[in-house]
């Protein structure tokens, strides 16, 4: 008879608080920065009155897109009742939660007046969908705190489904708000577009899961626990999936622009001679950050080794981060198109491609903002009972007694 | 010497002697006598009756001419720090070149004022905000600074505030932050004034800029308006801008 | 500011304190705040736009009613404009204290009540004669300052303001 899947907090002591230690000091670097940023203004960021936005939103919205992602896993399991994924459905919430944190701390330290905060919690304007994004922000992390609660609490399992399904339709909604924030832009030539909200969407499932993969392999590895086979290839092989999935959109994506002659301008600077954005692109994002990735997450050498794996993750992740800086930067380094058909020339910079270089503060700040994720999920397995002490395959796999290569 | 008596009404009329400031600028005339008849009391809030809006001639813009920029920078105290990357610019001078023909014109760029200005449909908390009157402005009490209605502008109206400011002008209050952009004078327009570069543009006889109420068919943009083809930037958005443009 | 309205409810409370802090003050503690005098009274039976003691108690209340009129209603009437307590409250004089200082009208009570207002991170913290900013036009310096300093000295290279006064000068 199969033994119960048993949950466990990870063990204190020197290593565990030696490696929060180190998280922290990329947090306090993070939170340094932004103090930097705030007492001087911007002009020491590489944003301007061009780039509005830049490295910090990037983090940011990757963070908030894979928040969102991570809570799959979690999805699967009770929306979609594959049991296998059970064991991993507390995990994934904390994770999605814990990444939304470290987002929006990104967001909310780089504003340009941080201290009115409680304008943006008691002053809304209901036709912003950065208005709505907040309560899908704070409501995402009640939902999902109360779904964590339906699983932990042994009187509550059996509302696990209903609330699971609940978060599962708030996640989406959230992603299409994010995604939405661009999507909605009419004035900007590479926003502008419904498409953003599904790309999103499906852009958080890839995210999501890689970093879902690799804090797994990490918590177990670093915990002594057992991971087994089967459902680390199940969740590697829905991983190539959702990067294949994400390709597909960007491809639809850049063939309904080039369709339009109005975009030509625009594709040309992202596919063709955009410079840093065209080489982020087509190195970064679709070679390295989505093929390669595939390639390692299905061949049969790679594909079934942990460290192969892990690779593959971490290149989707750098994919993503390629895309989200493509889509935020590269979409504002393209002029505002007011005069077409005319060359366009000011001391304001109209007309011509913006130039835009990330700067430390920035970089640092969006660090500090994982380093927050990843120290909220540090301390969660540590206090209380998210991780399982052991996925070995006998317990974890419906399939192991009769058929052990099932994937 | 004009420059003394032009300043000294200046100072005169941040001082709060409005009557003095009215004799000083009559310098202006003609635009003042048909401002002051709009003049609204000072405690009657602004009524929708009112559209304001603007007509620029960009026929009569001259290349390299800035006037109106070199007022603007001057009324609002918009002074640089060297950073053209991130200075503010409210209204600027945009050269344009024709791709296929060549022809080449310039024109003030400014805030359009729309009639549904994306930048207010986009801010989280309401800062951004259009006046009863049609002017588009920033509360920058609750600003929070997260620049999406930068990124909403289809003008490019709009500058964030990089660095902290020092010795800003009573009536023009900007700090570090902050989105801002023009405000249509909204302190001259509340007394019965026209925009500092509308003023500019009229005092060096370049008259390329008309302000004015678009609802009342006796203003003079009204009449301009009705009689000669104008242009907005960006029509096919549909914002219905307050600034209209002819010769483009 | 949001941050004011929420200050305003703590000072409100502080307010009772700071109340009889003028009769303390007479009496010569040094720890108490050195309110500087106003330029001038509203009335001879008046000294502010409102009774003293309301004003102490709730001029945020008032300066943040108008704020919110003038902005969005564009009121512009004078009774209750930060601009007009500033003209009245501090001195036009070039070297007076600014918003930071303890010796500026504002901060003489907020640093006592520790009250922290970013009103002046935005708006001129002194009448807009002493405003530095005004120095972008020459004339007003030597007729009003009297100062030897030289005028383009306070332009941190503005080259469009420069520009203007070039224009101007021909």
């Amino acid at each position: 008879m199969k033994q119960q899947i048993q949950f466990m907090e990870i063990d204190g002591g020197p290593r565990f608080y030696s490696l929060l230690g180190a998280i922290g000091l990329f947090v306090l670097a993070g939170l340094a920065a932004a103090f930097y940023m705030e007492h001087n203004g911007h002009y020491v960021t590489g944003m301007s009155n061009q780039i509005v936005w830049g490295t910090p939103h990037v983090f940011a919205v990757f963070l908030i897109v894979a928040a969102s992602g991570a809570l799959n896993v979690a999805s699967i399991s009770s929306v979609f009742g594959k049991t296998p994924y059970k064991p991993l459905a507390r995990l994934s919430g904390l994770l999605a939660i814990a990444l939304l944190v470290g987002g929006l701390a990104v967001l909310v330290l780089d504003l340009g007046r941080p201290d009115r905060l409680i304008v943006a919690m008691t002053k809304y304007n209901f036709k912003s969908i950065f208005a709505w994004n907040i309560f899908l922000y704070t409501g995402f992390m009640a939902v999902v705190g109360v779904y964590l609660w339906m699983m932990m609490e042994r009187r509550m399992n059996r509302f696990t489904t209903v609330s699971g399904f609940f978060a599962f339709v708030w996640r989406l909604i959230l992603t299409t708000g994010t995604g939405s924030i661009f999507g909605f832009l009419v004035a900007r030539q590479a926003y502008d577009s419904a498409l953003m909200a599904p790309m999103f969407v499906i852009m958080s499932f890839s995210f999501g899961l890689a970093i879902f993969i690799l804090v797994l392999m990490a918590a177990c590895k670093w915990s002594e626990r057992p991971l087994g086979d089967a459902i680390l290839f199940r969740l590697k092989n829905l991983l190539g999936v959702f990067i294949a999935s994400v390709l597909y959109f960007v491809m639809v994506y850049h063939l309904t622009n080039l369709y339009i002659t109005e975009n030509h301008g625009v594709e040309r600077f992202i596919l063709l001679d955009g410079g840093i954005y065209t080489q982020l692109f087509w190195i970064v994002q679709v070679l390295i950050g989505s093929l390669l990735p595939i390639i390692l997450l299905y061949l049969p050498f790679t594909g079934k080794s942990r460290g192969w794996i892990g690779i593959a993750c971490a290149l989707a992740i750098l994919g993503g981060l390629a895309q989200m800086y493509i889509i935020i930067i590269g979409g504002q380094a393209y002029p505002l198109e007011m005069f077409p058909g005319k060359e366009v020339i000011s001391s304001f910079f109209d007309g011509g491609i913006n130039s835009y270089t990330p700067s430390l503060p920035e970089v640092v700040l969006g660090i500090g903002g994982v380093a927050i994720a990843l120290a909220a999920v540090f301390v969660g397995i540590r206090v209380l009972r998210f991780l399982p002490t052991s996925l070995a395959d006998e317990l974890v796999d419906p399939h192991y007694s009769t058929d052990k290569a099932a994937a | 010497m004009t420059d003394n008596a032009h300043t000294d009404t200046t100072r005169r009329r941040f001082l709060g002697g409005a009557a003095t400031a009215v004799a000083g600028l009559a310098l202006a005339p003609g635009v003042l006598l048909h401002k002051v008849a709009q003049a609204r009391p000072a405690d009657e809030p602004v009524s929708s009756a009112v559209r304001w809006g603007m007509l620029i001639d960009t026929n009569k813009c001259a290349k390299g001419c800035s006037d109106c920029v070199n007022a603007c920078a001057k009324e609002h105290g918009l002074t640089g720090h060297g950073r053209p990357q991130t200075d503010a610019q409210w209204i600027r001078s945009v050269d344009l070149r024709d791709k296929q023909t060549g022809y080449t014109q310039t024109l003030p760029l400014l805030c359009q004022h729309c009639e549904h200005p994306p930048c207010v449909d986009v801010c989280p908390t309401g800062a951004s905000f259009k006046r009863a009157d049609g002017i588009v402005l920033v509360d920058k009490h609750i600003c929070i600074g997260c620049r999406y209605c930068m990124m909403a502008c289809p003008y490019k109206a709009r500058s964030f505030v990089h660095e902290t400011i020092d010795d800003q002008l009573p009536h023009s209050p900007r700090g570090k932050g902050t989105v801002e952009s023009c405000t249509f004078c909204v302190e001259r327009v509340d007394t019965g004034r026209t925009p500092a570069c509308v003023e500019a543009c009229k005092a060096e006889n370049h008259n390329a800029m008309i302000f004015g109420d678009m609802n009342d068919p006796a203003s003079e943009i009204s009449k301009q308006l009705k009689k000669y083809n104008s242009r907005q930037i960006r029509a096919d958005l549909e914002l219905n801008t307050g600034v209209r443009y002819r010769g483009i | 500011m949001p941050n004011v309205m929420i200050k305003s409810g703590l000072l409100s409370l502080l307010a009772v304190a700071v109340i009889w802090v003028p009769a303390l003050a007479r009496a010569g503690d040094s720890l108490l705040p050195d309110v500087p005098e106003a330029q001038r009274r509203v009335s001879e039976t008046q000294g502010c736009v409102e009774p003293t003691a309301d004003m102490r108690r709730n001029h945020m209340k008032y300066i943040l009613h108008q704020r919110d009129e003038t902005m969005h209603l564009g009121i512009r009437t004078k009774q209750h404009s930060l601009e007009e307590c500033i003209n009245c409250h501090v001195s036009s004089a070039r070297d007076a204290p600014r918003a930071s200082s303890e010796q500026h009208f504002c901060n003489s009570c907020h640093t006592y009540a520790a009250v922290n207002i970013d009103c002046f991170e935005c708006h001129a913290d002194r009448p807009v004669a002493a405003s530095g900013k005004l120095s972008m036009t020459p004339a007003s310096l030597t007729v009003h300052a009297q100062t030897d300093e030289k005028p383009h000295a306070m332009l941190p290279g503005n080259n469009q303001v420069m520009a203007t006064e070039g224009i101007n000068h021909d």
